[in-house]
């Protein structure tokens, strides 16, 4: 059995607290316990914040679109900005002694170490979509 | 209702500050960065965190205590992390800044440190 949420955010920083709030009681409804739901809350907080910052630069012209999937995998997530895109290989490693004391740059590091698969791909119509699952 | 509480008392010459809340992206992120600065400006520079009543922090809330300890460091003082949560630990293990703060579980152990 699948279930589906979808919905539509303002490019504003609230849109983050919104968005875990959402996808928390999403994962309560479809019977997640609190530390599967809590990584879901930090990496749907860091990939709307992501996309909020950096994909679309706080253009309240342009959403966050954010959909949730509850499945025989477990748990997938997809958030969508209307942005340029960009190249996750390219962002710094901010382990990297040389960027431990940077103050950005750490989002996709904790998506990464909460979520057991996470890829990105271009948008149709522009932008880029982060496609994040995590197995029960 | 803010995202934080921000209460600060005084142990010597060390500044502690009692974060209550969400260290987060936005309001939460912001009231830290602020406290640090007025501390700085006041020649407060002995400062000491205590995290144990923070429930959340995102990549943006460690930002900030990185550039809080950057800002201290860089006005000859020095910053410490008390009471982390095993949420905040994890998360400091995991950006390997756990190499960089001196955190602690005891407030006198961490105020003895300063001397």
């Amino acid at each position: 059995m699948t279930l589906q949420e979808e919905f539509n955010l303002p490019s504003r920083i609230e849109s983050v607290d919104e968005a875990a709030s959402k996808a928390d009681d999403f994962a309560k409804k479809s019977g997640l316990g609190d530390d599967f739901i809590s990584s879901i809350d930090l990496a749907v907080r860091e990939s709307v914040a992501n996309a909020v910052k950096h994909g679309n630069r706080f253009d309240e012209s342009k959403s966050v679109e954010v959909r949730l999937l509850r499945n025989d995998v477990g748990f997938e997530m997809f958030v969508r900005d209307f942005g340029t895109g960009f190249d996750p290989e390219e962002i710094p490693d901010p382990t990297d002694p040389a960027n431990l004391l940077k103050a950005s740059g750490r989002g996709i590091l904790f998506i990464r170490a909460f979520m057991d698969e996470v890829d990105w791909a271009e948008a149709d119509g522009g932008g880029t979509i982060i496609h994040m699952v995590k197995r029960q | 209702m803010a995202d934080i509480n921000i209460s600060e008392r005084q142990a010597g010459d060390v500044t502690i500050l009692d974060l209550e809340g969400k260290v987060t992206i936005g309001e939460g992120s912001v009231a830290l960065r602020s406290a640090i600065r007025r501390l700085l400006g006041e020649g407060k520079n002995k400062i000491l965190l205590n995290l144990g009543k923070v429930g959340y922090i995102d990549s943006s809330g460690i930002g900030e205590l990185v550039s809080s300890f950057t800002a201290v460091n860089k006005e000859g003082g020095t910053l410490k992390l008390l009471n982390l949560t095993q949420k905040i630990q994890d998360l400091l293990a995991i950006t390997k800044l756990l190499t960089v703060f001196d955190v602690y579980d005891e407030e006198p152990l961490a105020l003895a440190s300063y001397n």
